[in-house]
């Protein structure tokens, strides 16, 4: 029996998706569980998983194409079995066209049309959407309506877009030493976008403090030296993995802070995963290492960097994604001596990490060479204080200087 | 400039123009001994006399055909229809007389009358005494259709109406009699066929008239806390229909709602979006939108007749959706 696969919600705010690649051809036999697509979200690429076992007997849409969540993407079914496709995909909304540009430019620009859009939207004069304002403009200025992206409804180009297309990117100029240098306009990346308004909204709506500590690295660094010189290479422990470690079991012990503001009450989260920020092409991510209190540290360490390294490809799975109660960011690898980090709501909090570094320190009264970490929590006042951020802070610091007790 | 309500600026329109010219009365249900159903004429009869301030039988063509006689005779008569719902009764003498007399009989005679007639939805009337037909009557060339949404506008354009040799259908929301606006003490006039602008704005143009006036008024003035700045073209006269400050102000916005209380199809919207495409085409940057009544027999049930009816907040989100 033929059966409709069908667009799936991977977030809850998400809307709608894009088929970047089929992973199967149609006729090719699929397992349950088996990839069948790789989806484009606003928040990463993920890989979407046939629902049942059977053959693919259709690609309902093409690559490229984005359609709504619930709207059905294939048909699998028996080889060879007659299926009737109208009635397996109902009366749903005809896909959003979506403009297809493979060749990778350097600097992105706004895609240009192509055929298929043009198919897409019948026959468009010059085979884009735009107001008929927009085409005048556009005429008038000289300005190619196919290289301009639409932010009017359903993609359309409007007034702005052509203005804000005549007006960047400027074209190469002398400067006062006689170099040529040019100012480009990139579009927001659907990434960037999104960062963009979680940070923004973050920082205007959680009344963020924060507080500092710097913590005595050289027990676990020493810990961490002896730990690696027994294992392989790809299973070397690395500092963040102490870090996320500590902060994992600190987070055990001050449930307050392992928590999420929701209105008239505080969620205290029963479980403690933390969210590690990794950088990725035009922005960042943050996977999360579930339990990661209840987990060994080799075990945090082998799934993070394998998270890491999806993340960075841009195939993280949904549940690399979500589910964070308490985030790590840690710039340390940069050289960075301290910074302050915006909280990824709805946490409660996030730990800003910096590198562990080399310095004098003063041990029993004499100056002796030490090695130092500064970290940074920064806290949602909603939900907890100074006091217990601090004494937060202090028992991540003691198991860190007492490192024992992260790998017992 | 004294504040008075729309009520005050029809009754005062009235009065002047009977003092003014003899030829001038009123003929309708109730509107001498009672004073009018919405107490518009109160006062006339004692001061006009019967002659002039005229009760008829429950009978629409009647009034209307005994209007159009008398007008064709040199009287300038102002019928009232209760409701603008009992116009149809008296269709034929509308659409076929009133309107035609002049071009069919080469301008032998004209036929100066005007007919007040009570129109909109919203007092629990039920479906046949709530409808806003307005358009259906801007429909046919030789009618004028004046529908103002101020009392200044109400006042000044109904002495225009009685002092024009054209038959005016001029339609007065039974929901705006309380409506209080400045109106000038001394005399004035406003022209017929004039749209004009009730609110500066730059961002969006809402075009509408009579008690959507209102609700646009209202629905620019929440946008603006928002920094949505709408500019409000009240049309004032359905026909002959002005679109020069409608096309002015759209090829500045580049973006328009048309808000009326009658039913979408066939509606005011239509045809001012229609002109608009046709006479700014180059300066249309989103699809105009229409705000109109829900196209259903108008419920008698409270919340179901505000559900059918359009509001301020429908007009709200159409300039979200525009813009």
């Amino acid at each position: 029996m033929a059966e409709a696969v069908n667009m799936p919600k991977l977030g809850f705010d998400m809307a709608e998706g894009k088929l970047v690649r089929w992973m199967l051809s149609e006729g090719e036999r699929v397992e349950k569980g088996q990839v069948l697509a790789e989806i484009e979200t606003d928040k990463a690429t993920v890989e979407v998983e046939a629902s049942i076992s059977g053959t693919v007997l259709k690609h309902v849409i093409e690559e490229g194409t984005i359609v709504p969540i619930g709207n059905p993407i294939a048909i699998v079914g028996d080889e060879g079995e007659d299926f009737d496709l109208e009635a397996l995909l109902g009366s749903v909304p005809a896909p959003l066209p979506e403009v297809v540009n493979d060749t990778p430019s350097t600097s992105p620009q706004p895609e240009p049309a192509t055929a298929e859009l043009l198919e897409g939207n019948g026959k468009l004069p010059g085979g884009v959407r735009a107001s008929p304002l927009a085409r005048k403009l556009a005429k008038d200025l000289g300005v190619p309506l196919g290289a301009i992206a639409g932010s009017g409804s359903g993609g359309r180009i409007v007034k702005k877009d052509v203005e804000t297309a005549a007006s960047g990117p400027t074209s190469t100029r002398m400067t006062g030493s006689g170099i040529l240098r040019e100012t480009e306009r990139v579009p927001l990346s659907k990434l960037r976008g999104v960062i963009g308004r979680r940070m923004a909204s973050s920082k205007q709506q959680v009344p963020h403090f924060y507080v500092t500590t710097e913590i005595d690295a050289e027990p676990f660094m020493t810990m961490r030296k002896e730990y690696n010189e027994i294992l392989a290479e790809d299973e070397k422990i690395s500092v963040n993995d102490f870090i996320v470690k500590a902060a994992a079991l600190a987070l055990r012990e001050f449930p307050n802070i392992n928590a999420s503001f929701d209105g008239d009450s505080i969620v205290r989260h029963g479980d403690v995963n933390i969210g590690i920020a990794v950088a990725v092409p035009d922005g960042l991510l943050t996977v999360v290492a579930r339990d990661a209190d209840q987990k060994p540290l080799p075990s945090i360490s082998t799934e993070v960097r394998a998270m890491a390294e999806r993340a960075r490809e841009g195939k993280v799975h949904q549940e690399d994604i979500e589910g964070s109660t308490f985030t790590v960011s840690n710039l340390g690898m940069f050289d960075i001596d301290h910074f302050i980090a915006i909280i990824n709501p709805p946490e409660a909090a996030i730990l800003a990490v910096g590198g562990v570094q080399e310095r004098p320190v003063v041990r029993d009264g004499q100056i002796v060479a030490g090695m130092r970490l500064k970290a940074t929590i920064s806290a949602d006042h909603r939900v907890t204080d100074g006091a217990e951020a601090a004494q937060w802070l202090q028992s991540f610091k003691d198991l860190l200087e007492h490192p024992l007790r992260l790998v017992v | 400039m004294a504040m008075i309500t729309m009520r005050e600026a029809i009754s005062q329109a009235l009065w002047e123009e009977m003092e003014l010219d003899e030829r001038v009365f009123i003929m309708g249900e109730e509107v001498g001994i009672w004073g009018g159903t919405y107490a518009v004429t109160r006062g006339f009869y004692d001061h006009f006399g019967a002659d002039r301030v005229r009760d008829t039988p429950i009978a629409e063509g009647v009034i209307v055909g005994a209007a159009n006689g008398a007008a064709m005779a040199g009287l300038r008569p102002v019928a009232e229809l209760m409701t603008i719902n009992f116009a149809f009764l008296a269709m034929d003498q509308i659409v076929n007389h009133s309107a035609k007399l002049r071009s069919m009989f080469g301008g032998q005679m004209s036929v100066p009358i005007v007919i007040r007639a009570v129109s909109g939805g919203g007092r629990q009337l039920g479906a046949t005494h709530s409808q806003t037909p307005d358009v259906v009557f801007a429909h046919f060339p030789g009618l004028k259709v004046v529908a103002p949404g101020t009392p200044h506008d109400a006042k000044g354009l109904l002495k225009s109406a009685i002092r024009g040799e054209d038959p005016v259908m001029f339609i007065e929301n039974a929901t705006l009699y309380q409506t209080r606006g400045e109106v000038p003490e001394e005399e004035f006039l406003e022209p017929i066929g004039v749209s004009k602008v009730q609110r500066p704005g730059s961002d969006v143009t809402i075009i509408s008239y009579s008690k959507m006036l209102q609700s646009s008024l209202q629905a620019a003035e929440k946008l603006s806390q928002e920094g949505i700045e709408a500019e409000v073209v009240d049309l004032r006269t359905l026909r002959p229909l002005d679109m020069g400050p409608i096309v002015e102000s759209f090829k500045k916005t580049n973006r328009g709602v048309i808000a009326e209380e009658g039913w979408r199809s066939y509606g005011i919207g239509a045809e001012v979006s229609s002109r608009l495409y046709e006479e700014a085409f180059d300066f249309v940057d989103a699809p105009i939108q229409r705000v109109a009544q829900t196209e259903v027999p108008l419920p008698y049930n409270h919340d179901l007749e505000q559900m059918a009816l359009p509001q301020v907040e429908d007009i709200i989100e159409a300039v979200k959706e525009v813009l």
